[in-house]
């Protein structure tokens, strides 16, 4: 799969996954035909703000924002983009 | 129902063997069943010689659920903190309140599954199922050998298999094929890879049989050789390499012909739960077979009880119960100590090490075993089976940001 992820694109939950704040995990959860994957702090906060509409750039300067003080904070976005998009979690629109 | 996607094959985390902690929120003392089976019924219109069903069952086709009693479990799960939900059965279908089950789940905010053959599967139920909330729909290959011989010689069987194949993608779920392999279509999975291909399928998963309740009584008939397993993985390879991605094909390996064994069910009463046609609760599917144990009910103490406190789950939760060469194992937080049942059904001993593993001093019951299926006289070892849930599509590195639980392999 194409993982290279670009300032400009546009990405929502892929299709038969469902993405949900768990209160009894006290995490976000992305769930999907028979699995489920646990979205721990940081993956969670990227992926919250996958809906479609908003590109990789506008996330990142959203998170930048939201979480001033981390470092490196770009770089670890791009990773989860990458990651959830070579695993199908999310589309490219 | 079938086996294949559930048994210990339903919760799959993701786990690296040399992870230091593969705990997620679930270990012995924060334990969560975020899966919940619900074997709704046992009734079922097939008779498939691998069914894992007790072979009892007969007795508990007269005191099922109500619908309410399912409902208040669902209420009762999820706030335990089950999100994943299987309504299996028997044949789930049969029971007509399956479309205020699903109601109910997609109000609690449960990831719902059914897990049909599709016999009785209508444009109304489904629909029904569909503006209810019904997240997933898994087609059950039951019958596979008549299921293929109606696919070569196209009969009206399965034209209709086709049509609820085609039912199902219309109204928008993915076509998720499920087929339990065993030694008498082993030889086939060209064939049934070829019929899968044919009904639209987008995920098929080939599962060996695993030997719990029918299936169990039925071993000696049913274990592949391992040059047919072999021979099956290779044919395989090539039909996915020919459809590419529109298919994805899940090849399940039986376990025993590996040297560790599988963590059963991600561990004992960590994340899984089962609720029975007549509302036992259980960790395991095959559990009933271990000896002295009482399993709890839904009916007498509730599934707060049932999990948290009842003797039976908490059995064999953690490494508090193993012996050697387990307890002093540093791999024991790997596997647990791999399956109780297994280790039960192969030496008599629930407490011994699964023997599939090599450090196991009874693991030449395993070699022996896997000796004997190539003796046609002798293929009466008993085994079962545990599926590799193969976690080669996971990437190493990922474990930071997230936890993966997994059905399919
Ligand atoms: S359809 Fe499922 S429940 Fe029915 S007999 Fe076959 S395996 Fe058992
Ligand atoms: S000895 Fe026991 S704990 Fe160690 S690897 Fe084997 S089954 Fe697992």
């Amino acid at each position: 799969m194409e993982n290279n992820i670009q300032n400009s694109d546009v990405f929502a939950i892929a299709l038969h996954h469902r993405f949900q704040w768990e209160e009894a995990q006290q995490s976000y959860v992305i769930l999907f035909p028979e699995g489920m994957v646990k979205l721990n702090g940081g993956a969670g906060e990227v992926i919250k703000r996958v809906d479609g509409k908003a590109s990789v750039s506008e996330i990142v300067a959203d998170l930048k924002r939201t979480f001033p003080d981390v470092e490196n904070i770009e770089k670890d976005i791009i990773g989860m983009f990458e990651m959830a998009y070579g695993k199908a979690w999310i589309r490219k629109l | 129902m079938t086996q294949t996607s559930l048994g210990e094959s339903v919760v799959q985390k993701e786990i690296h063997s040399q992870a230091q902690n593969n705990g997620v929120a679930a270990n012995i003392t924060h334990t969560q069943p975020l899966w919940l089976l619900a074997e709704v019924t046992y009734r079922c219109p097939l008779h498939c010689a691998f069914c894992y069903n007790p072979t009892d069952y007969d007795k508990h086709t007269q005191n099922e659920l109500t619908t309410e009693q399912w409902i208040q479990a669902l209420r009762d799960a999820r706030k335990m903190g089950a999100i994943q939900l299987g309504i299996s059965g028997g044949e789930p279908l049969l029971r007509d309140d399956i479309e205020d089950i699903v109601i109910e789940a997609k109000k609690l905010g449960y990831y719902s599954n059914l897990i049909t053959s599709g016999v009785g599967l209508t444009e109304k139920r489904i629909q029904a199922f569909k503006d209810g909330g019904l997240d997933h729909i898994q087609l059950s290959m039951h019958d596979i050998t008549e299921e293929i011989n109606n696919f070569i010689t196209n009969t009206r069987t399965f034209e209709l298999k086709k049509k609820v194949a085609a039912m199902i993608k219309n109204h928008g779920y993915p076509m998720v094929l499920n087929v339990v392999i065993h030694r008498y279509n082993i030889g086939h999975i060209k064939e049934i890879l070829e019929m899968a291909e044919a009904l639209g399928a987008d995920y098929v998963e080939l599962a060996n049989t695993q030997y719990y309740g029918w299936s169990l009584v039925n071993r000696s008939q049913l274990m592949p050789l391992k040059e047919q397993i072999d021979e099956a993985e290779r044919i395989t390879n090539e039909f996915r390499e020919k459809v590419g991605n529109k298919m994805k094909i899940f090849f399940v390996v039986p376990d025993y012909f590996g040297n560790r064994p599988k963590k059963c069910m991600n561990g004992w009463g960590e994340v899984f739960m089962i609720v029975t046609a007549n509302g036992d609760v259980l960790p395991c599917h095959s559990a009933r077979v271990l000896p002295n144990m009482q399993f709890p009910n839904v009916r007498e103490n509730g599934l707060e009880y049932a999990w948290k406190e009842s003797p039976a789950f908490n059995k064999y939760r953690g490494t508090a119960w193993m012996k050697g060469p387990c307890v002093t194992c540093p791999e024991k937080m790997n596997d647990l100590g791999g399956c109780r049942c297994q280790a039960f059904l192969l030496t008599g001993d629930a407490e011994s090490a699964d023997p599939v593993c090599s450090l196991s001093p009874n693991h030449h019951l395993i070699e022996k075993a896997i000796e004997d299926s190539k003796n046609p006289v002798l293929a009466s070892q008993p085994i079962i089976f545990r599926t590799d849930k193969n976690s080669k599509k996971y990437v190493a590195g990922d474990k930071e940001r997230v936890e993966e639980f997994h059905a399919l392999p």
